[in-house]
């Protein structure tokens, strides 16, 4: 039976697995203690737990649990992974590279960082949304101590070269840190293959719960540390201090553990899915497919309907889909996507777009359901778009003087 | 963003949708907006040359909802009314009308210039002079 509304924007948040919640519900009432309470079961408790669940979290990225730092999210991992390694090796260099398209909490997080006198290289992307490895060959300098490149675009998908980044970053002498937080429990990610030194990521991506993530710091070849960004009582070996979100926790670690064990069955599914709905929603005229198709998260697909507006198209059935736009007019800014404005789409082609996340959960009814609403919907708005009737009567819509404001 | 119960029906049984004949003299026609924005409203009026009224009125819209109720609720204001009486209606009329949250602010104000250009282009049209208006400036 189809239920509505279907969610399809799955890499804003994923619905929580339940597995994951059974796993987390004792640590609310009965096992409430303090991780960091040495003197008692309680504690004793709360600490097992959580050293359990760093395990899982660490195995599913190929890292020791020592590794592992939790946080509050990955905003936070990305701020304390980026300031940390700044302020830490202030002595060696102040030069970070990163892209346009990574996510503001790693390019704001950059631009604090010019304010505090560091230099900051914003590398462009292609048309696919993948940074050039000349360009970051060229952009690295002796002061470099820092390569920041997302594992996989939140609004793409599109997935980096990271191992040949972390070899060229490496060649150099600089640090690796990577945002994966589309990326890990996605497709298989792996510190050590990767050549990853500091990555954030987080649970409620992944089907865990919101408000806990974690920063990967590397302690091997070579020994990265950071400087702590918050003050308190030294937890995660004085990297982040404050009392650890014990039932959160548990819950991410046993996301992973299910990501882990699940991954390829879910992925062979998904795509399916994913697939279906894109060559049938590329049925359409004048409809395209935004970042690269060859190196591309498994559940996504961003598709531009030219000539409709995105939040007009998803006015048209966002009380049975849940879907996000790349249109100026669903943010804030009123700026259409900065994203695909870096992939070179114009704004017109960036005001269209559609971004589908699909999940473990998607069913192909679903699919079947959005094909149909979202098909109906584009031709009903494109009869009612001038936009559209001047394409087809064959005016080139770039030879007319449009009124600006 | 909740929209109001009357853009949503707008959007959903959007008015007058369509093309009027805009080499005919008695018809003028407004396209306002760019794509760029994400937002190109086409408004078309047919005037009555003896009594001035616009007997009947059209829109395409490229936007969000606001701006397709907008400019749905505009040709069914324009129908009926002299090209005087159009030329007063105001943006502030379509906020009020549509309860339009200030971020869509600017949908009315396309709404309002797409009234002003058709005007314009009839009255060109018909070898009257352009009516000179100030720039708007929420956008």
């Amino acid at each position: 039976m189809l239920k509505l509304p279907i969610y399809l924007d799955n890499n804003a948040t994923t619905p929580m697995d339940p597995r994951v919640l059974e796993a987390m519900i004792p640590y609310f009432m009965q096992n409430f203690g303090n991780a960091a309470s040495r003197n008692h079961p309680f504690g004793w408790q709360a600490e097992e737990a959580v050293d359990y669940a760093r395990e899982q979290v660490a195995k599913l990225i190929g890292a020791d649990p020592k590794e592992i730092i939790f946080t509050s999210g990955a905003t936070e991992a990305d701020n304390l992974g980026i300031k940390g390694v700044f302020e830490m090796y202030a002595s060696k260099g102040n030069h970070i590279i990163t892209a346009t398209t990574e996510h503001k909490a790693v390019l704001d997080t950059c631009k604090h960082i010019e304010k505090l006198g560091g230099e900051v290289t914003y590398l462009p992307v292609n048309a696919e949304g993948l940074i050039d490895l000349k360009e970051l060959e060229a952009a690295m300098r002796p002061t470099t101590i820092l390569v920041a490149i997302m594992y996989a675009n939140n609004e793409i998908g599109t997935i980096q070269p990271v191992k040949e980044i972390s070899a060229i970053a490496r060649r150099h002498g600089a640090l690796v840190f990577s945002d994966a937080t589309q990326a890990v429990g996605k497709i298989p990610v792996d510190v050590n293959k990767d050549g990853i030194d500091l990555m954030a990521f987080t649970a409620h991506k992944m089907y865990g719960p919101k408000g806990v993530g974690a920063l990967y710091v590397r302690r091997k070849n070579p020994r990265v540390k950071v400087t702590a960004q918050m003050d308190g009582g030294g937890h995660e070996r004085g990297m982040r201090s404050g009392t650890l979100n014990v039932p959160g926790i548990v819950g991410f670690g046993k996301a992973c553990e299910i990501c882990m064990l699940d991954m390829e069955a879910d992925n062979k599914r998904i795509i399916k899915l994913r697939d279906k709905l894109e060559s049938a929603l590329m049925l359409l005229e004048e409809a395209y497919i935004n970042g690269s198709v060859a190196h591309r998260l498994p559940h996504v697909t961003n598709i531009s309907f030219k000539h409709v507006e995105g939040e007009g198209l998803l006015m048209g059935f966002n009380k049975n889909i849940a879907l996000s736009s790349g249109s100026a007019c669903t943010s804030a800014s009123l700026e259409p996507s900065y994203v695909l404005k870096a992939l070179g789409l114009g704004d017109d082609l960036a005001h269209s777009s559609l971004r589908f996340g699909l999940s473990r959960f998607t069913t192909e009814e679903e699919i079947d359901y959005t094909v149909k609403a979202i098909s109906e919907t584009v031709i009903k708005l494109r009869e009612m778009s001038p936009l559209w009737e001047m394409y087809k009567e064959g005016i080139d819509l770039s030879t007319i003087e449009w009124a600006a404001h | 963003m909740a929209y109001s119960e009357k853009v949503i029906d707008h959007y959903q049984n959007p008015k007058n949708v369509g093309t009027l004949d805009k080499a005919s003299k008695s018809v003028g026609t407004g396209l306002v907006g760019a794509p760029e924005c994400g937002d190109v409203m086409r408004l078309q009026i047919e005037v009555d040359d003896a009594t001035g009224v616009i007997t009947d009125a059209k829109f395409k819209t490229f936007g969000c909802g606001s701006a397709i109720a907008s400019s749905s609720l505009a040709t069914e204001w324009l129908k009926g009314k002299s090209v005087d009486e159009a030329l007063k209606v105001d943006n502030m009329d379509f906020v009020e009308e549509l309860n339009l949250p200030p971020v869509k602010i600017h949908c009315s104000v396309l709404a309002e210039d797409a009234i002003k250009a058709a005007i314009n282009d009839y009255r060109t049209k018909n070898g009257m002079e352009a009516i000179k208006f100030e720039e708007s400036v929420v956008h």
